[in-house]
């Protein structure tokens, strides 16, 4: 059995911002992801936004959380190398009854320290976003975006190259408080650690009755997506936002720019039983585009290349209006297990705020000592596509690697394949590559590149045909050979 | 960065790059150069093991890999240069061409480009199926290719959408190799593939079609476990209560194809929004002075034979512009697509002598008149017995120099008899 100072479960925004946290310190850390990568939940399948603090009552975690992370981005992303951009927000009023919403969530945003908010004419947001009418605005910016993915591979890749270890495709069955320890039940054998921090997401609730009874119920709320085609990426220049809806606790469809130009209209919110049941759905798809033509009338619907759905982990329920309060807490009843409860939106914008509070609380269990060998990720590395034409020519010289394109949409080369598949994370998965260097993520959709990635897998990765996979354990890619190899 | 200076330029060796290349060497082109991004000629033919490629060309009945070879032998005779492996990352409207390959970066000047991409298969989120986004999903050429050239199995239970020729192809590959096909799913009242495939891969093999059927819901966490299928009424929309589920582990789309013109919008050659290809004139001339397209990126041909024939012509119309230094500027007539007829390509004409014409219609019909107009004037009648939107129809049309001089236009249309 192998013991370990801290085990995190769940390997999302949450677990991956903490265990990066740790492995800044001299510290034995385990995460289990039960996912073939890390962001394969909620942190995914998200708008990608770095909110401003806003939308969150004063004084609540999510507020402070919220505001505080927000603050941390620019840092973090200058040293991770993950792409961030402000390109602030416009949350719309349709008429003078819906104004009155946004002079309240200005009054929200002072409260909770938001800087620069101002209430604009409609005919002066037309200047700045000629596809939008409105009869007047909240301009909000201190609000950002990222890719929520590359944001939690940034984190983990960088935690793991300062060894804190990794495992994916681990479920946890079982968990076990003994005198000073826990014992983990793994559907990969049982490990052992003195702090358990329950990063699980919509499974945070299956986590806590393991040891005891929750005082809890988690509400799986699913949100729809589209994506715009890049053709169409000056629709818009910064997000737009309805006034919020105020039954279910969440801000309303409203429509996103993504850094790559992809627009994303969503999310829709609706209540499920099934926290797995990752559907999108027709009825969804037709109202998110009427929505979204609402706010913006150019719209056209053969601009909508894409769709997908991610799912909220809500504490509160729909009849009860659906909003909640974070719970980032140690369990009273179980000491050492520090649970990280209904981390919904704005968690992506929350998770390294959280992170830092969940440092405090381990701190209270063990002396944290800052490692003198901790080696910080500096910046980000250009894409082929981005470099000049002397630049790649260079690169080819040294290595012909470089010289073979493998995605043609988005022109990635097969080195850059390779780096993705050797990440420290060990992810081998077809959506691994694709999040780490967007093979795949093009107009064909990996109809030329699958091929190459899966040779590049089997020749140099050494993966055989049975367990390659697109995104999930179970997610087999092939049935068998065609026929078998004789070797002669 | 490597330089090279050539008088044609094909970008892409499939066959119809490869017929390009042949035809500009024999019609006197001296230095001909072939860029194609796979490890060898040929395109997509390679993986087509069927037989039926070159019966209209040679009345001999080959199989893909076969026809690539006679291509590939007569662009190896006639010594055409073949950069394997390489990228063409753009070009301007200086016809100068960078690519990429390992051995380096490639500045490539040419007399003019002949443009031979190929095309595309349309996906999934072409048509927006809802559902989940489990594994096992391939459009039907991807899945071509892991079986025949990759030795790989994508499936044991599969569905297929959409009745395009690769996916009734495709259909029977898997039955061969073992697999269950539980049927071809198709929105139209009629296949989208050629007739004979029809009869040759479903009907001999039993396997159904579903006609006015469509998906309209794919499950699986994981790997897809079923997809929902429901009858469609005449306006394509789900008819609510025909739905029913078939389980299965793998969906195949063949929905069609889109020509790949990504290097060609780049440069802002013009696009013809039915086809998807460049508007080409009768030399099949784009937009673009020097730059010339056939194949599957100028638009989706049926048979490989009509795609050779014409894409030989374009080879021919480059090496001479090659040769000339400007374009000598002539006022265009448009083509324009008329009542039942979904597009023509050449969209222009500039040149009065016999031009071929290709052109689609919309709908399957019986006893039909074509004509070809010049405002009141009929160039030419044809009586045709049946037409079929999965057949392209080519016809030659004599242009006179009179014509040329006075129209504005010509129309394409299919009469009732």
């Amino acid at each position: 059995m192998k013991n370990f100072q801290v085990a995190i479960i769940g390997g999302g925004v949450i677990g991956s911002a903490i265990a990066w946290e740790l492995s800044k310190y001299k510290v034995d850390v385990v995460v289990f992801e039960m996912g073939s990568d890390v962001a394969s939940g909620a942190s995914k399948a998200n708008s990608g936004v770095i909110h401003s603090g806003i939308n969150s009552p004063t004084d609540s975690l999510k507020a402070r959380f919220c505001v505080e992370g927000n603050s941390m981005f620019q840092t973090l992303a200058d040293t991770l190398g993950f792409q961030f951009k402000w390109v602030g927000k416009w949350i719309i009023a349709k008429n003078q009854h819906e104004e009155k919403e946004l002079n309240r969530l200005q009054n929200v945003g002072i409260a909770n320290n938001v800087p620069y908010l101002k209430v604009i004419d409609g005919s002066e947001v037309e200047k700045k976003e000629p596809n939008v009418s409105c009869y007047k605005a909240l301009w909000v910016p201190t609000a950002g975006i990222i890719f929520p993915y590359e944001f939690t591979i940034a984190l983990a890749e960088n935690a793991a190259e300062n060894n804190v270890k990794f495992l994916l495709e681990t479920k946890v069955i079982g968990l076990k408080k003994q005198r000073n320890n826990f014992e983990i039940l793994t559907d990969k054998g049982n490990f052992q650690a003195q702090i358990v921090v329950n990063a699980a997401g919509l499974n945070c609730r299956e986590i806590v009755s393991m040891v005891e009874e929750p005082d809890f119920q988690v509400y799986p709320c699913r949100g729809e997506y589209l994506i715009l085609d890049k053709n169409y990426s000056s629709l818009i220049n910064s997000m737009i936002y309805p006034v919020p809806v105020k039954e279910l606790g969440v801000l309303g469809v409203h429509i996103t720019p993504t850094i790559e130009g992809n627009i994303l209209i969503g999310p829709s919110a609706e209540f499920i039983g099934d926290a797995e049941d990752k559907r999108t759905t027709k009825e969804m798809m037709s109202t998110l585009f009427k929505e979204a033509k609402e706010i913006i009338p150019a719209l056209p619907k053969k601009a909508v290349i894409s769709a997908y759905s991610g799912i909220r982990c809500k504490l509160a329920s729909e009849k009860s209006g659906g909003w909640a309060d974070y719970r980032i807490e140690e369990s009273k009843h179980t000491t050492g297990l520090i649970n990280l409860l209904g981390i919904e939106s704005p968690g992506l914008t929350a998770a390294p705020a959280i992170a830092r509070e969940v440092m405090k609380m381990i701190s209270k269990h063990m002396e944290l000592q800052k490692k003198n060998n901790f080696k910080l990720k500096k910046g980000r590395i250009k894409r082929f596509s981005e470099m000049p034409l002397k630049e790649q020519s260079d690169l080819v010289k040294n290595d012909e690697r470089w010289g073979r394109i493998v995605c043609r949409c988005e022109q990635i080369t097969e080195a850059e394949v390779i780096n993705a598949l050797s990440n420290p994370l060990g992810a081998r998965s077809l959506s691994a590559v694709k999040y780490r260097c967007r093979a795949g993520m093009g107009r064909c959709q990996g109809g030329f590149c699958t091929q190459h990635i899966v040779r590049i897998m089997e020749e140099q990765f050494n993966i055989g045909i049975d367990d390659m996979k697109l995104k999930s354990p179970k997610s087999y890619l092939f049935e068998k050979r065609t026929r078998e190899v004789k070797d002669d | 960065m490597i330089s090279k200076s050539v008088d044609v330029a094909v970008i892409g060796g499939g066959p119809a790059g490869l017929a390009a290349a042949v035809s500009a060497k024999q019609h006197g082109a001296k230095h001909v150069v072939i860029i194609d991004r796979n490890s060898w000629l040929g395109g997509i033919l390679p993986q087509c093991i069927h037989d039926g490629f070159g019966v209209e060309e040679t009345g001999v009945s080959l199989t893909g890999p076969e026809y690539a070879e006679k291509y590939v032998e007569m662009a190896e005779k006639q010594d055409i240069q073949v950069l394997k492996e390489t990228m063409v990352l753009q070009f301007d409207k200086s016809k100068e061409i960078i690519a990429v390959n390992k051995k380096g970066l490639y500045k490539i000047k040419a007399g003019a480009i002949v443009l031979a991409m190929g095309c595309r298969e349309k996906t999934r989120w072409n048509v927006l199926i809802p559902g989940s986004r489990p594994s096992g999903i391939y459009t039907a050429g991807v899945a071509q290719s892991f079986i025949n050239l990759y030795n790989i199995m994508p499936g044991k239970n599969v569905i297929i959408l959409g009745s395009g020729d690769v996916g009734l192809i495709m259909a029977r590959r898997l039955k061969f190799e073992g697999a269950n096909v539980l049927g071809v799913v198709e929105i139209l009242p009629y296949a989208s593939g050629l007739p004979r495939n029809v009869v040759q891969c479903l009907n001999d093999y039993d396997i159904p079609l579903f006609l006015n059927h469509t998906i309209t819901c794919i499950d699986g966490k994981e790997r897809i476990e079923q997809v929902t299928i429901a009858q469609v009424d005449e306006h394509m929309h789900p008819i609510a209560g025909t739905e029913k589920q078939i389980s299965c582990d793998t969906l195949l789309l063949s929905l069609g194809l889109t020509p790949e013109n990504e290097l060609s919008k780049n440069v802002g050659i013009e696009i013809d929004s039915v086809t998807g290809g460049p508007i080409v004139n009768q030399m099949l001339e784009t937009t673009l002075d020097g730059v010339f397209a056939c194949g599957n990126c100028l638009q989706v041909y049926d048979t490989v034979d009509m795609l050779s024939l014409d894409a030989k012509r374009a080879g021919e119309h480059a090496t001479e512009k090659a040769s000339l230094q400007k374009r000598k500027q002539k006022s265009n007539i448009r083509i324009i697509p008329g009542d039942g007829v979904r597009y023509v390509v050449p969209q222009l004409v500039d040149k009065s002598g016999m031009i071929p014409l290709t052109f689609r219609v919309e709908k399957p019909k019986e006893n039909t008149i074509l004509r070809v107009l010049a405002g009141d004037e009929e160039l030419l009648r044809k009586k045709m017995r049946w037409v079929n939107p999965a057949n392209m129809v080519r016809i030659e049309v004599d242009i006179s120099a009179e014509t040329i001089a006075s129209a504005e236009t010509l129309k394409v249309i299919i009469d009732d008899c």
